[in-house]
């Protein structure tokens, strides 16, 4: 690849080659405080590649490829290329991690102890995450928590967050001083802009922490709080994961032991502010 | 050259203690790239490693041994759905050589479930899987017609619960081929398995690996093919042995095809066996990977592509067939 980078998020090992300068520039700005792979080996490859050598300069259109591919994966244009790269790096965890229990879900760290959010996306578990982090919280990750299968324990993945429309100038205006992305329009998934975790969710990430909690958070309803029992956490969780399927007994040794251990709750919130006040208080009832 | 450096790590493992962590980035893309990370991971077992690569290469052996367990199942579930039938059922490729517990099936990914069935009961067996919960993967029709009339096997089918294919073979080279091995003869030299399976005899694995490298495609894949190959060799190799699989070679009308396979295997896995001018270029094909694990030397890539397709099929079908597929957006791969 002409242009390549490497770099190291919570314990994964990315190497991250484009046929563009600007998409592994942007990671190189953007990544600039994060380890290298250890032992300069890393666990997956990225490539972001024109499909005709014209390509690169007519009409540029990234496609996303790499160790572990979906076929057929509609390109990006170049000016989303940081967006195709993030894109290339969860797919290879989504399809390739082996190591860990993958779970489509943020979380912060308190004290040791972990508090997990997943939800369909829109649900605001980026935002959420990202929100508690600028409260002090230690943030794990806005995308993936992998459950180590051997001990329970949540590590983090704190890759960059990804907010989305109305969430970007809820974060701009709750954490001034962040580090930003470029302002990425008319993505598949509307306006994206990405936030660089604080320096304390990057320096920690090698530190996993205990699952002490689970919430489903859900946006746009008043603000009430239901017990999710075990089993349904359960279903809900082989949902959430995508590698529970291929990680057979080890997936499911793995959940139940964590949906028995961990209480979970599904949280309806209006606004921000009443979200946070709601986490914190089950946080205090609870973990 | 990664695709070099991954032949060498499979012939001499000790070459992996040399590598620094560029020599196994490399290796590690081409291993997957080639679907052979499961065979490498047993291949350098025990050696001295970083230990980025001691993990990804436990991660992979913990995933092949997945695949073993999920393929022996898929196998389990093809023999009930055609227990009634009574027909014989031969396993073939990955599944028969983790079935059959062979040297071959150490670390082997296996995708899909291939089987063998006796070409008059294939009808019998297409209704008994579908009813057991098989369904059509190809929705175009073209497609369709052109397995059922010329393929030497159905179109695969794919379980609507285990999300997994199966392709039932009734031969193991096209029917528009120029060779046409005896599929009676193959089914006949079945041996049984403990489950009620069949494999193929080792000397017909090897034939039925050399006819898919060699009269049948682009050479795609091809290095894990010559790999069982070398597996097997080495497991039954001798003079009774090697005349066992010429015998079955000329029968099937595959005495070149297999020799090359051979002297291939030898080459790139072995003890470095001569090899002919044209093997080189074979050899140049097999090895084409970048650090990426990418294809190289993409004219000699598109020439044995059409050499595949002329092996395949007579000239005018396969210029019919071509514009057909490339109508329909069709490009070879790379």
């Amino acid at each position: 690849m002409r242009h390549s980078t490497m770099l190291r998020i919570g314990p994964v090992g990315f190497r991250v080659g484009s046929d563009w300068r600007a998409p592994v520039a942007a990671l190189e700005a953007l990544y600039r405080n994060y380890p290298k792979p250890q032992d300069g080996i890393p666990d997956f490859s990225v490539r972001l590649f024109a499909a005709r050598p014209w390509r690169r300069f007519v009409r540029s259109a990234v496609h996303i490829g790499g160790d572990f591919v979906i076929p057929d994966a509609a390109p990006l244009p170049l000016a989303q290329g940081l967006l195709a790269a993030e894109m290339g790096m969860n797919l290879q965890m989504a399809l390739g991690q082996r190591r860990y229990l993958l779970l489509h879900a943020s979380g912060v760290e308190k004290d040791g102890k972990a508090l997990l959010m997943t939800g369909e996306s829109g649900a605001g578990k980026s935002t959420l995450a990202a929100l508690l982090m600028a409260r002090g919280w230690r943030l794990l990750g806005d995308e993936f928590v992998l459950i180590d299968p051997v001990t329970g324990h949540a590590h983090g993945f704190p890759r960059l967050i990804s907010l989305k429309n109305e969430a970007i100038g809820v974060m701009a205006r709750e954490a001034p001083g962040g580090r930003w992305g470029p302002l990425l329009e008319g993505t598949p998934k509307g306006t994206i802009r990405h936030l660089v975790p604080d320096a304390r969710a990057i320096a920690a990430m090698d530190q996993p922490a205990v699952p002490a909690l689970l919430l489903f958070p859900n946006f746009g309803f008043e603000a009430a709080a239901r017990e999710v029992p075990p089993s349904e956490c359960f279903v809900r969780l082989t949902q959430a994961s995508t590698n529970y399927v291929s990680l057979a007994e080890t997936g499911f040794d793995a959940l139940t032991r964590f949906v028995r251990a961990v209480p979970a709750r599904a949280i309806d919130y209006p606004d921000t502010a009443s979200a946070v006040a709601l986490v914190e208080r089950l946080w205090g009832e609870l973990a | 050259m990664s695709g070099a450096l991954l032949a060498r790590a499979l012939r001499e493992p000790q070459s992996v203690e040399a590598l620094d962590g560029a020599g196994w980035t490399a290796l590690l893309a081409a291993a997957r790239a080639e679907q052979l990370i499961g065979s490498l991971a047993w291949r350098v077992d025990g050696l001295a490693m970083p230990d980025a690569a001691r993990r990804v290469l436990a991660d992979a052996r913990a995933a092949v041994e997945q695949g073993r367990l999920a393929a022996l199942w898929e196998a389990e579930m093809a023999r009930r759905a055609l227990a009634s039938s009574g027909m014989p059922v031969v396993l073939l490729k990955g599944t028969a050589f983790v079935a059959a517990g062979l040297a071959a099936g150490m670390g082997r990914q296996i995708g899909d479930l291939d089987i063998l069935v006796p070409r008059e009961r294939i009808e019998e067996a297409e209704t008994a899987l579908l009813a057991a919960g098989w369904e059509w993967v190809k929705p175009d029709p073209y497609d369709d017609e052109y397995y059922r009339r010329w393929m030497h096997e159905l179109p695969p089918l794919i379980h609507r619960e285990r999300d997994r294919m199966i392709d039932v073979h009734h031969t193991i080279l096209p029917l528009t081929a120029k060779v046409t091995p005896d599929a009676t003869a193959l089914i006949e030299s079945r041996v049984a398995l403990e489950n009620g399976l069949y494999v193929l005899p080792p000397e017909g694995m090897v034939v039925h690996a050399a006819a898919h490298l060699f009269a049948d495609g682009d050479l795609q894949g091809g290095l894990r093919n010559l790999w069982d190959i070398h597996c097997l060799t080495d497991e039954f190799g001798g003079a009774e042995f090697d005349e066992r699989l010429a015998v079955c070679a000329a029968r099937h009308g595959l005495t070149r095809e297999v020799a090359r396979a051979v002297r291939l295997s030898g080459a790139l896995f072995g003890d470095g066996d001569a090899v002919t001018l044209v093997d080189r270029l074979y050899i140049r094909r097999l090895l084409a990977r970048d650090g990426w694990g990418q294809p190289t030397r993409k004219l000699t890539e598109q020439a044995f592509y059409l050499r595949g397709h002329w092996l395949r099929m007579p000239p005018l079908m396969l210029a019919k067939h071509l514009w057909t597929k490339w109508r329909k957006g069709y490009r070879p791969a790379g």
